[in-house]
């Protein structure tokens, strides 16, 4: 009875782990599956860290149930020492070994914190693209400044290039993640925050908001897009073709709370229609943009 | 046996002023928020006035001096309680509240004017933040006149016992303590406000 | 900008129309409570339900109250919780489920507010209240009115925060409520305003309660008892009411702040007026951050109690759990920036706050080492406490593992707000808080009612806890790193997330199993209480002095007060053959009932109700009713009860009469 007990205990995690591999193994577990140079440090990061833990982790495991096996009170032949309550060493080790493996992930975090700062800029022979993001009730826009295009719900950005995000908001605050590109960042009303990511592979990754901004919220994704530098100027060819034009007029309109928006582009992105968005909630009298934008 | 009683009546003190000392330290602690508050969105004037323009120094002054008075009279009060004399702390104790009420009715009379003038909490975020951090000190303040009021009956109903003397150190120790918070206020508000920090 | 309107506020026929799932609630609260009623009413028992728990000031009836609300209100938040997975199972591409979105957000707001503030921190101060005063060997808290009027205010934030599922609405703003969308311009309904006071109420009680027991630990212990031999639990309270006591000052302010946005029209939080939302941000995790702390240490001390009695050992290294102790006090208050790493402070403060994070790991890891070397050489006895203990160690290290992922900004980037997130607080939170408090209700269980709960079906419960918690939130850990993200009601089906999400459902469903259990093991016990009835005081061969009197402790707890000359002073006295000393018994003096702190609670719903649908009198009322009733106790002369020795009990008489 007891053997087969510890038979199935073994079995079952066993079985379950595995069913639950070939189910995992076909989908795309984006974080893990990076599609550009910053999501592919930061899953670096995650993996060296696991890893790190471990050398926890293993020993917490392996003592704790050696004791519980060793010491349960059904064997009586095991040693037994009720007042056993100090050691020198063993204390030095409780305190030494957790300190040095933090000493260790320490120095990685304030590396890695500057290395993969999101406002850092990323080097490359190619130039810079820049795009304002405003998180909107409940959608997102991305304007273009150095083409005057935009696109509700779509980003658009050159295999290989460097891409620097402006990010506003105009409602609560929400958080943008597109996580195959890089990480979360939030956005804040009177405030611009930034994100810099590259896409070293084409394809098309869903990005969403992250922090909860009211009923629409769930639905607040978008699609972005990798594509050659051929597709890219298709994009802003077509994207000029479009009969809407973004303007404060027009953009106030937009700014209306809508759920689940489909796709849309702009013709013509006028230049100030950023600068009014987080301006509207500029407060005080004696800061002005570069000190709003945080560095 | 009454000896016992006596005993536990000493440590139930003890454990009173130890939990009032506590409460001090929570309520420090509370203030301490608001002046970080305070601190944060002081320059935020939403286009509105700033304390520089809006704060008269001589009236602040005023109301400093009569509350570092209040604090004083109130300390003769324990003076007084000590030496068993009943008739003195209350006197001391109605001038104690007539200049606790004085400042209470200045500092109204000041929000009331700011008010008045198209200065209220909604125009910015700086006097959201005055109003309210000189605001909870003035409610401490009422809070404070409410306490003298009881212990004045207290002491004109049982005399000077043990507990309306307890009563009565702690009620020196909540209003030492609004004191010390309104330096504060005067230096971070309006001192620095003047000077234009 | 609406401040009073009217004789009722801004109450009107609208506040009462719900959905029908929302109905649904009502009707079964309601039902119930009126359920309830007739019962006491036909057995005859509110004279005694109201002089023998409702007035009562013993620590020990007060701390079985709040247990008995707080296991209410993790049932309903548990049920909050299964609506939530049910709704994510099936609410997939075109089915939208059975939530809209906004009932959606109300209910995770209502769940996580709940949990921490109803469920969590009323099983702690229930266990503290009956654990704290037993275990220093005294009669009674420093306050015992102070405790009661506590216990009343969490009764009534309690109530107010269900209140609004049946009045208005709840806030769908998440459990801390960031603004701008928690501000007037989004979230225009009162649901933010329940929020408000519902937390502001009980946290004025959650206040006074750490005041409360820093004192009670301060100056009613044992004589001999000097601080470096207390038990662990005390210390871990003491820890745990110091990091009250410094935070919850904060939260008060904080809420008040958001509510003088939405009710006088300031600038604190606004988006534009000059408010600066992200301040709220960083004064709620100024507050929030210790207070995941102020729920830990006091399961930590329970754990620690219960590893040593079990294992019949000595606790290992008592001092560095003392010094890790208040190294995670110290340390709680310098990391609350790693919530939001995503705010682009700058790489150099994410940097800093990412370390420190990092450092508060290496106290909580020696005291998990120091609990597993209190195992070596034990003899250790596998009773449902332990066995939590034995889920808690293996669940906690994973979600403490995930915690120093997270703590790694770049990481952070990546996980942060995704489900990842809620699996690992979820683990710290359920496997290490809520384990903690069931192993410590069952170890002290006997102590209050004079019999132990039937062992084997606790032992279930926790397995049913363990294996569920793994079901339900290893998904959420992979969901996390595939994109998914916390507070989503819906989300589209090319994704995958589907199968994950109903295995997690099902993870809710075996943990709902668990809390069968643990209820059926209650009334199980009930029914055999002759059988398990606790004879000797003693059932678990336990080291502190609470096992030292008769199960159930009386009123007053110990008759003639210990003194204590060593850490576990009873397993000692144990050790030599426990010899009376002779000691004269003395009349002493216990708290009286009173029914003031009912009255307060009341009048504190009262202000808050009012101020949530600016009914202006009744406001007044409250507010003046509360001076009223605080001035009224003040002038109480008589407020203590004379114990003698007729009054003790039979075996306490027996002891006396043995020693003299």
């Amino acid at each position: 009875m007891k053997r087969i007990r510890i038979f199935i205990a073994i079995l079952f995690p066993i079985i379950i782990i595995g069913v639950a591999y070939l189910y995992l193994k076909p989908l795309n577990i984006a974080v893990l599956n990076p599609k550009g140079e910053i999501a592919l440090r930061e899953k670096n990061l995650l993996l060296f860290a696991s890893f790190l833990s471990l050398f926890v982790l293993v020993p917490v495991y392996a003592l704790l149930i050696t004791f519980a096996i060793k010491y349960n009170e059904k064997n009586t032949k095991a040693k037994y020492s009720p007042n056993f309550d100090r050691s020198r060493t063993i204390e030095a080790l409780c305190w030494g070994i957790p300190a040095i493996l933090i000493i260790l992930l320490s120095i990685v975090t304030w590396q890695s914190s500057h290395e993969l700062d999101p406002y850092k800029p990323i080097t490359s022979n190619n130039p810079t693209l820049n795009v304002e993001v405003v998180a909107m009730d409940w959608k997102w826009l991305f304007i273009y400044p150095d083409y005057q295009i935009a696109s509700v719900n779509n980003l658009t950005i050159p295999i290989n290039t460097p891409v620097n995000l402006k990010i506003t908001s105009d409602a609560p605050m929400n958080q943008i993640w597109i996580p195959q590109l890089a990480g979360q960042v939030m956005t804040m009303p009177g405030m611009i925050t930034q994100l810099n990511l590259i896409g070293n592979t084409k394809g098309s990754y869903l990005g969403r908001s992250t922090n909860i901004s009211g009923s629409g919220f769930a639905g607040m994704t978008f699609k972005t897009n990798v594509v050659s530098d051929q597709d890219f100027n298709s994009m802003i060819a077509m994207s000029r073709s479009s009969n809407k034009i973004l303007n404060i007029a027009s953009y106030q309109q937009l700014s209306k709370p809508s759920e689940n928006v489909p796709i849309s582009y702009y013709s013509y992105a006028s230049a100030d229609v950023f600068s009014y968005i987080y301006n509207k909630y500029m407060s005080s009298s004696n800061v002005n943009i570069s000190s709003s934008m945080g560095n | 046996m009454a000896e016992n009683i006596d005993l536990v009546e000493t440590a139930e003190s003890t454990k009173t002023y130890l939990g009032f000392w506590i409460y001090i330290m929570t309520d420090c602690i509370l203030f301490a928020s608001l002046f970080a508050v305070y601190a944060v969105l002081h320059n935020n004037t939403n286009g509105g006035h700033s304390g520089q323009t809006l704060f008269s120094m001589p009236y602040a002054l005023a109301e400093t001096l009569i509350l570092l008075t209040s604090s004083f009279t109130s300390g003769l009060t324990i003076l007084a309680a000590r030496r068993n004399n009943s008739k003195k702390v209350m006197l001391w104790m109605a001038i104690t509240f007539f200049l606790g009420g004085l400042f209470l009715f200045l500092e109204v009379k000041e929000f009331n004017h700011l008010i008045q003038t198209g200065n209220s909490w909604r125009v910015s975020g700086f006097l959201s933040s005055y109003f309210t951090l000189v605001g909870t000190h003035g409610l401490h303040i009422s809070i404070g006149l409410i306490w003298m009021a009881i212990l004045v009956f207290f002491i004109f109903r049982n005399g000077l016992s043990k507990k309306t003397i307890k009563g009565l150190t702690l009620f020196n120790l909540f209003w030492h303590f609004l004191d010390v918070i309104w330096i504060f206020i005067f230096s971070v508000v309006y001192l620095m406000g003047h000077v234009g920090l | 900008m609406i401040y009073f309107a009217g004789i009722l506020g801004l109450l009107n026929v609208s506040a009462f129309k719900h959905d029908i799932i929302q109905n649904v609630g009502v009707a079964v609260m309601g039902l119930s409570a009126i359920f309830a009623i007739l019962i006491i009413t036909y057995m005859k028992k509110w004279k005694w339900l109201f002089t023998e728990w409702l007035t009562s000031l013993d620590p020990k009836k007060i701390g079985l109250m709040y247990i008995f609300v707080a296991v209410l209100m993790l049932l309903k938040a548990g049920t909050d919780a299964g609506m939530m997975r049910l709704q994510q199972s099936i609410s997939v591409g075109n089915n939208q489920g059975f939530l809209s979105s906004s009932h959606y957000q109300q209910i995770f707001s209502a769940h996580g507010t709940t949990m921490i503030f109803f469920a969590a921190m009323g099983l702690m101060f229930g266990l503290i209240n009956i654990g704290v005063p037993l275990l220093i060997g005294a009669r009674d808290v420093a306050f015992p009115f102070l405790n009661s009027v506590s216990f009343w205010l969490f009764v009534a934030g309690m109530i107010l925060l269900n209140t609004s599922l049946a009045v208005g609405e709840f806030s769908g703003a998440g459990w801390l409520a960031y603004p701008p969308l928690s501000e007037l311009q989004f979230s225009p309904s009162v649901g933010v305003d329940y929020w408000i006071w519902s937390l502001q109420i009980a946290g004025i009680g959650s206040l006074l309660s750490g005041i409360n027991f820093i004192v009670t630990i301060l100056k009613n212990r044992a004589k001999g008892m000097n601080l470096m031999k207390m038990p662990m639990f005390v210390w871990s309270v003491f820890g745990s009411m110091t990091l009250v006591v410094l935070a919850f000052p904060i939260l008060t302010v904080t809420i008040t702040l958001l509510y003088l946005d939405r009710f006088l029209g300031m600038h604190f939080f606004t988006a534009g007026g000059g408010g600066n939302p992200m301040m709220y941000v960083n004064l709620i995790w100024a507050w929030g951050h210790p207070e995941v702390y102020i729920l830990i240490l006091p399961a930590f001390g329970i754990f620690s109690e219960i590893v040593a009695t079990f294992s019949k050992k000595r606790l290992f290294g008592y001092t560095s759990m003392v010094w890790a102790i208040w190294a995670i006090v110290l340390l709680s208050f310098t990391v609350w920036l790693h919530h939001f790493f995503t705010m682009g402070s700058g790489s150099d403060v994410n940097g800093f706050f990412g370390i420190m994070t990092m450092v508060i790991a290496i106290p909580t890891g020696v005291k998990i080492f120091n609990w597993i070397f209190t195992m070596y050489r034990g003899r250790i006895n596998f009773s449902s406490p332990m066995i939590y203990f034995m889920g808690f160690i293996l669940l906690f290290s994973i979600g403490g593992v995930a915690g120093v992922l997270l703590a790694v900004p770049p990481v952070d980037f990546q996980l942060n707000n995704s489900l990842f997130l809620v699996a690992h607080f979820h683990s710290m939170i359920v496997s290490g808080v809520l384990f903690g408090y069931f192993a410590g209700i069952t170890y002290w269980f006997p102590k209050i009612f004079g019999f132990t709960l039937k062992d084997i079906i606790g032992k279930y419960a926790a397995y049913f806890w363990i294996i569920g918690f793994i079901f339900a939130f290893v998904p959420l850990y992979i969901l996390g790193i595939m994109g998914a993200t916390r507070r989503m009601n819906h989300y589209s089906n090319d994704l995958g997330f589907q199968p994950l999400f109903i295995v997690a459902g099902l993870g809710v469903g075996i943990i709902g199993l668990g809390l069968f259990m643990q209820v059926l093991q209650i009334f199980v016990s009930i029914i055999k209480r002759k059988q398990l009835q606790d004879k000797t005081g003693d059932p678990w061969n336990g080291r502190t002095l609470e096992w030292s009197i008769k199960s159930p402790a009386p009123e007053y707890n110990y008759a003639i007060l210990p003194e204590v000359k060593y850490r576990d002073q009873f397993w000692e006295d144990k050790q030599i053959r426990y010899k009376m000393t002779k000691k004269q018994f003395k009349n002493f003096n216990v708290p009286k009932n009173s029914y003031l702190g009912l009255v307060i609670a009341f009048l504190a719903f009262c202000v808050g109700f009012a101020a949530i649908w600016h009914i202006l009198l009744l406001f007044i009322f409250g507010i003046v009713g509360i001076l009223i009733a605080i001035i009224y106790r003040s002038l109480d002369e008589n407020t203590l009860k004379m114990i003698t020795f007729d009054d003790l009990t039979q075996e306490d008489k027996l002891r006396l009469k043995g020693s003299n």
